[in-house]
Parts: structure tokens; sequence; C-alpha cells
């Protein structure tokens, strides 16, 4: 029966927790000027969901250090193709997403699973909610799953989504997105996001990119890539995606070798 | 060089990306400090990209000590937020966790995967994960933590997860030296303490409004 944890968490704290034997990691978190807060007014349905008080500081511990371990038993090779669906070929653009999922200190993260999820070309989900009356393609279903590798990389090939419309506000349309989640190795690295397109012409009147702290808007956007853009085939769209690190240890990391 | 990136599927192992572009390699000389990438909502059409047949189960239907943990999400007018979804994660009865990030090594516990993700879809606004009640779990500063299991709710109107941790309330002498929830003011302390019903446990979680639970910056 002592007094309650000694020292308060401090999100730019590095190095590791001893005590009790066990050496932890903490794992860094975004500063409030780039991190998406919970609750944003322009965000409408934010207003009654986004919780009013403060978060209590949880310093990590043995449950936030873990995560489950969700690998290959959960994909298989056809889920990095969202344009082969149901026997026939997805219509629209077709595109290469690629990139890395790496941590804040530049480690790449391998082996994780990778969920993404996405309109139709015309800006459809296939889902009952979704009442936009654009055409559903019989040949896509928007589900895409993919393991990183060995180097953190994924790729999967889909059609470029469409801009779609919602109730947010009068004549309010959503920047085309692909939906992406990540559990990292540890529970403080779970991540949903969403990744954009270069140069949206949607960016100014949509809430939920305009979230984002200015700061950090641009680590949402994918880079067109000529270079893995697949000749007569497919245009590329490079996106790394950064989980939080813990600022441990020194690493050797590949250089990215820049490309005009 | 070209490649078809179709020529995929008819591989047996996990899916491998096709070659990069190259690469140098080298050594940085200081930590490399890269921006997070932004959370964003999961929007209302979650279940086409995060639904898992299996994902209520993290333990395996019939396992020995089986619970129901259940509950409603509420938001701030009351009403319950039927587009969510809630995911879990917690040690097993003997306190071990089944992650290689568990610095004591991964457990393994028979029919136990300690995650679960299930969607507030049926009956609307209810979750329901079948798990194993946790063990104690060391707390890192010589004590135990009372058992609890770790909670991420996502939403449309949600730009980022909130974090809970679901207590006991027959684990009264745990939780009353628990470091976490002895943080926390008295009477609050409640909104994390989940009931034991007839085959488990029950805990609702108000987003908003008077009764809003105690939620965790991670
Ligand atoms: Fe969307």
């Amino acid at each position: 029966m002592g007094s309650v944890a000694k020292e308060p968490y401090r999100p730019a704290m590095t190095g590791s927790t001893s005590g009790g034997g066990l050496h932890l990691p903490r794992y860094l978190r975004e500063p409030d000027a780039t991190r998406t807060p919970v609750g944003f007014p322009d965000y409408r349905s934010t207003g009654l969901r986004a919780p009013l008080r403060t978060p209590v500081d949880l310093p990590h511990r043995l449950t936030e250090i873990t995560g489950p371990v969700l690998g290959e038993d959960r994909v298989v090779p056809t889920d990095a193709d969202l344009t082969l669906r149901n026997g026939g070929e997805a219509v629209g653009q077709r595109i290469l997403v690629y990139g890395r999922v790496l941590d804040s200190d530049g480690r790449p993260v391998p082996n994780a699973l990778v969920e993404v999820w996405q309109a139709n070309a015309g800006g459809r989900y296939r889902h009952v909610v979704d009442v936009f009356p654009a055409p559903l393609d019989p040949h896509f279903d928007g589900l895409g799953r993919v393991l990183t590798d060995s180097l953190g990389r994924y790729e999967f090939m889909t059609i470029k989504p469409g801009a779609y419309p919602w109730g947010n506000h009068h004549n309010a349309w959503r920047p085309a997105h692909i939906h992406f989640s990540l559990f990292g190795r540890a529970f403080t690295q779970r991540l949903v996001t969403q990744m954009y397109f270069p140069d949206d012409q949607l960016f100014g009147q949509d809430p939920i990119f305009n979230s984002i702290p200015a700061a950090a808007r641009h680590r949402a956007i994918s880079r067109f890539s000529l270079e893995r853009t697949v000749d007569n085939w497919a245009l590329a769209f490079e996106w790394d995606i950064v989980l939080r690190g813990t600022d441990q240890t020194p690493f050797e990391t590949e250089d990215d070798g820049d490309v005009a | 060089m070209t490649v078809n990136p179709l020529d995929v599927p008819d591989v047996t192992e996990p899916y491998q990306p096709l070659p990069g572009r190259s690469r140098t390699t080298g050594f940085l000389t200081e930590p490399l400090r890269l921006g997070t990438s932004p959370s964003a909502t999961v929007g209302p059409y979650l279940a086409i990209g995060l639904t898992w047949p299996d994902g209520t189960w993290a333990a395996v239907e019939g396992a020995e000590g089986g619970i129901w943990v259940r509950g409603r999400i509420f938001d701030g007018n009351g009403d319950v937020v039927p587009d969510a979804m809630v995911e879990t994660w917690q040690a097993d009865p003997d306190g071990g966790f089944p992650s290689p990030e568990d610095p004591r090594g991964a457990s393994s516990y028979p029919g136990f995967r300690g995650f679960a993700r299930v969607a507030t879809a049926q009956p609307p606004g209810e979750f329901a994960v079948h798990t194993l009640k946790p063990g104690r779990v060391p707390d890192g500063e010589g004590g135990l933590q009372a058992p609890h299991i770790a909670v991420s709710v996502f939403a449309r109107g949600l730009l980022d997860r909130v974090v809970l941790r679901i207590y006991f309330a027959d684990e009264a002498e745990a939780n009353a030296e628990d470091v976490v929830l002895r943080g926390l003011p008295e009477d609050r302390r409640g909104t994390l303490i989940a009931t034991p019903t007839d085959d488990g446990y029950r805990l609702d979680i108000h987003l908003q409004g008077e009764r809003e639970t105690v939620f965790f910056a991670v």
C-alpha cells in the first residue's frame, strides 16, 4: 500500500522503466501540436462521441508494451490484389500502393498486419449504410490485407478510390482516401489512419483531413511514384507509415536513395 | 524492368513485396526522429475491413474458464453507439501475455489469443468478447496490478481510438492495491469496474456525460 505512481508519465520521456526486475520500453507520444485530436468541432459526429474530459496519463506497463501476434494465418496472397474479386476485374484506375511501416526511431516493423478498406472507383462502399447512388462494382469489395516483409515493406494493388459525398455539411465530399489499420508490436502502437492522394482539390473543405494539425498533414498524403508505376498496367503511390517508437536503441537503417 | 503484380497469387508462402528501387545502406549517427502518421477515424464502413469471423474469441469457444465480457457503448445523449468497434488485449489467467514483447517471454496458454475485436452492431451498441479472466501482472514497481483488460474503442466520430481498462468488481482487494485505479479520483474508478453476470462480466462505456468513462492517454 504505497502512494500512487510516483512520477507522472511524460510523453517525451525516453529510455526504459526498471523496477520489479522488468525493463520496459516507453513508447513516445506524438506532441499535441502534431497529434490528431479525438474530437474536432467541424467534424460534427465528434460532438456527441469524443470524450470531453482530459484523458488520464497511463504509464506504459506490461499490458501496454505487449500486443497480439496477428500474422500469416490472417492473410492469403490474393488479399494483396483488390482488383480481382468474384472472378473478374474491377473497374477504375489501377494503382499500386506501397511503402514501409516504420517506428518513429526509423526501425522497420516487419511481419506486421496491414488491413485496408476503401470505396470503389465511383466513390461507393460495399456497405449497407452507404446509399450514395454511384454504382457498385461486382468485382470490387474494397478489402485488402497484407503483411510487411522483413524490411517493413508492404504493397498492394487496388483501384483508385473515388471521392464521395457525406452529410457533414452542405455539399461535403471526402477527398479520395484509403483506410489503413495497423497493430505494430505493442498495444501503444495501434493505429487506424487514412491515406490521401497528392494535390486533392477537396482537402480544403474536408474536416477529417483538416483535423490533422497543419504541420502533420503532409504525413497523410501519399507520393506519386513514377519509378514504381507499372508499364502498361498501373500507376503507383508510395506511402510510409510511422508508428510510435521508443527512442531506445541505436540502429542501422536504410537510407532512402533519393529519386527525382 | 516490367513486372506484372498479378503474378503473385500462385505462391504458397505469404505475399512478398516486389523488388523495390535500389537503396543505399548506411549508418546514421543520431536517432532518426520520424513524425508518426496521423490517426484518423475508422468511419462508418469499418465492417468492410475490420470485421473478423473469429473476432469475438480471445479464448476459443468451450475454453475452460471461458467468460463473456459484455457491455454497451453510449454517446453524450445517452444513445447507444451501434457502429463502433471494440478491441481487447489482456494477460492470460497466469498473468502472461502471448506476445514476444513480454520481457518475461511470450506465454502460451491453451486456446487463448488474448486479443478480441468486435463490432457493436448486434444488438445495437453492444459488444461481447469471449475470454478468460486475466491474472495479476507485475506493475513494474514491485507490486502487482489487479486483473484488467485493455480496451480500445474506435468509431465514426472518434478521430483517434479511446482507451480504457476493464477491472472486475469481485477483485476488491486487488483493485484496492492497483496502481492505476489508485491514481484515479475515487468517484470515477467505478466507470472501469465490470460487474459479475451469469456468464461473465458487464461494463458499459460512456463516451461522454455525467458518467463519462475514465479514458487513458497511452
Ligand atoms: Fe472513407
